[in-house]
C-alpha cells in the first residue's frame, strides 16, 4: 500500500505483511491481566509464533499495535505519539472491556474512558480479560482486514460517510406522524 | 566522571508496564534512582466511595490483574468484620484454595520473568507452560481465566462440586513433580546462580528499615507472614510453614518464591481434601455500621493493607489500598545503589513488581488548576502546560 511503485516490490513486501504480522503492546492504564493474557500467547499452550507473529518492543518495528486498558489523562499522549511512530499500514487492537468502552472505570476522574478517543481503532476485543484464543482471533481478523484493504489499495474504503446534510423543509421520518 | 541521567520509560521495549526510571549513573555504577510511578492512576478509591458493596467487589478484583483475588478478599474480610458477620467454613476453605493458586499462578509468572530477563528463555516457557495447569483449575473452579469473581460479602458465589475437586487434585501431582524441578533448579543450574547471587544484596536490618514485605523481606530473614502472624481464612488450620532465606539477594528471593510454590501446592491439596461440607454464603446486610478496619492479607508479592471505613450505609466512606509493591520500591532504590546498570533489570524484577496497583498519587497545579498524578513537579519536573504534544483530552 505504502510501498511506491507497483508490480513485483509491493506485492512482495505486502505478501510478507500478511504472513508476518508484528505486534506491540501499550499498556495504557489497564489493570495487567490483559497484558499477562497477551505474554500467556506467547508460551508453549498457544504459541502465536506459528502463525509468524511476533511480539516486538519497539513501535517502528510493529504493524499491529494492541491497547490494553482504559487510557488515564497521563498516558493518553504519550499512546498517541507511540501511535504517531508506528508505519503505515498500522491497525489498532482495543483489548479488553476497558479498552473498547471504559469497563470498570467508566467514568473514573482520571481516565479517557475508551482508547478510540485518542487513536482510531479497527478491532475491539471483548472480554475482562478476553481469553488468549480471542486475542489470537482479534490478530487474525486484523490479517484479514490488511489483506481487503491490500486489494482495496487503502483503508479508506472502510471509512464510514458521513450521513448527508438533512434537505431543509423536509421532515425526517422520525418526525412524521 | 561527571554523573549522567539515564531515562527509561515509560514505555520501552525492556518494560512491560509503564514506568519512569531516572537512573542517575556514574559510568557503569549507579549513584541513585528516581522513579516515576503515576502513570497508570486510575481513580479506584475514589469510584470505591460511590459504588456500593455488590458494585465495589468487581472493581477492587481490577486494581491488579495478577492479586485479584487478594483485593477483593481483604476488602470482603474487611467489611464482614465491620458487620460483625462469620463466613461458613465451607466458604473460607474455598477462598483460602483461590488464594494460594493464585500465589502459584503469580509464582510461577515471576519466576518466568526472572528467567526471562536473565536471557534464560528455556525455564520462561517451562514455568508458563505449568502455570497453564494452575489457570485451567482456576477457570474450572471459578469460570474466567483472571478475574475470578468469587467473593461475595458473606462467602463466596460459587460452589466447588466433587467433579471439579477430583480434577484439581489429580493435576496436582504433576505440578509438584514440576516444582520439585524447579526447586532442584534454582540450587543448581548455573546460570542463574552466576546471574543472581550476590545481586541486590540487601541486610535484615536495612529490610526493616526500608519497610520491605513478602518474599522480598523473607529473603532478607524477616520472618514474618500475615497468614502465620495474623492469621485469616482458614490458615491456622491448615499445616504448613513460612519460608524465609539469609541470603538477602536476588538469589535468596528466588528460593523464597520457589519454596512457597511448594507450600502453596500443600496448602490446596489439604484443602481439597479437608473441605468441610455445608453452605457457602450467609446473608449479609445492606449497610455497614459506623466503623473503621484495617484488614491485612498476604498476597503473592507481600503484605496487602485495606483501610476501610464505614458510615452506616451500603458504601465505604474512605478506602485506603496499601499494595504491596509499593511497599517494596523503596528497597529496590536501595538495593540498586552501587550495582551495575546491566543488572537494572534483574533487581526490579526480584521484587515481582506490578504497577496498576501502585500509582496513587495526585498533585494539583496551583497555577493551572489541573490535577496532574506524579511528583509534586508535575510530569518529571516540566511543567505540563509546555507539552507541545498537541494533543490533549
Ligand atoms: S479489560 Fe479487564 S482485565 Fe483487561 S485491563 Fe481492563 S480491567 Fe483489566
Amino acid at each position: 500500500m505504502a510501498v511506491p511503485g507497483n508490480g513485483i516490490s509491493r506485492r512482495l513486501v505486502s505478501w510478507a505483511r500478511i504472513k508476518s504480522p508484528w505486534i506491540t503492546v501499550y499498556n495504557s492504564g489497564g489493570c495487567n491481566a490483559c497484558d499477562i493474557e497477551i505474554i500467556a500467547c506467547l508460551m508453549p499452550r498457544f504459541d502465536v509464533e506459528r502463525f509468524g507473529i511476533l511480539v516486538r518492543g519497539s513501535p517502528r518495528h510493529a504493524d499491529i499495535l494492541i491497547v490494553t486498558g482504559t487510557p488515564t489523562l497521563k498516558q493518553a499522549s504519550r499512546l498517541r505519539r507511540v501511535w504517531e511512530q508506528i508505519p503505515e499500514p498500522k491497525y489498532v487492537i482495543a483489548l479488553g472491556a476497558c479498552g473498547s468502552s471504559g469497563g470498570v472505570f467508566r467514568g473514573l476522574y482520571q481516565v479517557v474512558d475508551r482508547v478510540e478517543s485518542v487513536i482510531p481503532v479497527d478491532v475491539y476485543v471483548a472480554g475482562c480479560p478476553p481469553r488468549p484464543d480471542e486475542i489470537i482471533n482479534a490478530v487474525v481478523r486484523c490479517i484479514d482486514l490488511l489483506r481487503e484493504d491490500t486489494a482495496h489499495g487503502g483503508k479508506e474504503w472502510r471509512q464510514k460517510k458521513p450521513l448527508p446534510a438533512p434537505v431543509p423543509g423536509e421532515k425526517s421520518p422520525a418526525e412524521v406522524p | 566522571m561527571p554523573e549522567v541521567v539515564v531515562p527509561i520509560g515509560p514505555h520501552h521495549p525492556a518494560l512491560k508496564e509503564p514506568v519512569n526510571f531516572r537512573v542517575i549513573a556514574d559510568g557503569e555504577k549507579i549513584v541513585r534512582l528516581e522513579l516515576d510511578l503515576s502513570y497508570n492512576h486510575r481513580g479506584i478509591e475514589k469510584a470505591a466511595e460511590q459504588r456500593n458493596f455488590i458494585r465495589v467487589l468487581p472493581l477492587l478484583e481490577r486494581v491488579c490483574g495478577i492479586c485479584s483475588h487478594s483485593h477483593a478478599t481483604a476488602f470482603a474480610k474487611g467489611v464482614e468484620e465491620i458487620m460483625g458477620l462469620e463466613i461458613p467454613p465451607r466458604a473460607r476453605y474455598i477462598r483460602t484454595i483461590i488464594a494460594e493458586l493464585e500465589r502459584m499462578h503469580s509464582h510461577l509468572l515471576w519466576l518466568g520473568v526472572a528467567a526471562h530477563e536473565i536471557g534464560f528463555n528455556t525455564l520462561f516457557m517451562w514455568s508458563w507452560r505449568d502455570r497453564e495447569a494452575v489457570q485451567d483449575t482456576l477457570e474450572e473452579m471459578s469460570g474466567n481465566r483472571v478475574h475470578y469473581g468469587m467473593n461475595e460479602i458473606g462467602g463466596v458465589r460459587r460452589d466447588l462440586t466433587p467433579a471439579q475437586i477430583k480434577t484439581a487434585l489429580a493435576r496436582l501431582p504433576d505440578l509438584e513433580d514440576r516444582i520439585q524441578k524447579y526447586v532442584g533448579m534454582v540450587n543448581s543450574e548455573e546460570t542463574m546462580l552466576i546471574r543472581f547471587r550476590g545481586v541486590g544484596k540487601m541486610s535484615r536490618e536495612e529490610a526493616l528499615k526500608y519497610g520491605a514485605v513478602g518474599p522480598t523481606a523473607r529473603a532478607s530473614g524477616v520472618d514474618y507472614d500475615v497468614r502465620r502472624d495474623d492469621p485469616y481464612l482458614a490458615y491456622d488450620e491448615i499445616p504448613w510453614k513460612v519460608i524465609t532465606d539469609n541470603h538477602g539477594d536476588v538469589y535468596g528471593r528466588t528460593r523464597v518464591r520457589v519454596g512457597e510454590l511448594w507450600e502453596s501446592t500443600q496448602i490446596v491439596r489439604f484443602c481439597l481434601e479437608n473441605i468441610p461440607a455445608g453452605p457457602v454464603r450467609v446473608e449479609a446486610p445492606k449497610n455497614a455500621p459506623e466503623g473503621e478496619i484495617l484488614s491485612r492479607y498476604e498476597a503473592p508479592r507481600g503484605e496487602l493493607a485495606h483501610y476501610i471505613r464505614t458510615n452506616g450505609t451500603d458504601k465505604v466512606e474512605r478506602i485506603d489500598i496499601r499494595s504491596p509493591t509499593l511497599a517494596n520500591w523503596t528497597s529496590v532504590a536501595m538495593c540498586l545503589t552501587g550495582q551495575n546498570l546491566a543488572d537494572i533489570p534483574v533487581i526490579v524484577a526480584a521484587i515481582d513488581p506490578c504497577l496498576s496497583c501502585t500509582c496513587r498519587m495526585v498533585v494539583v497545579h496551583r497555577r493551572g488548576g489541573r490535577a496532574v498524578p506524579g511528583t509534586a513537579a508535575g510530569e518529571s519536573g516540566h511543567d505540563p502546560k509546555s507539552r507541545q504534544d498537541g494533543w490533549r483530552p
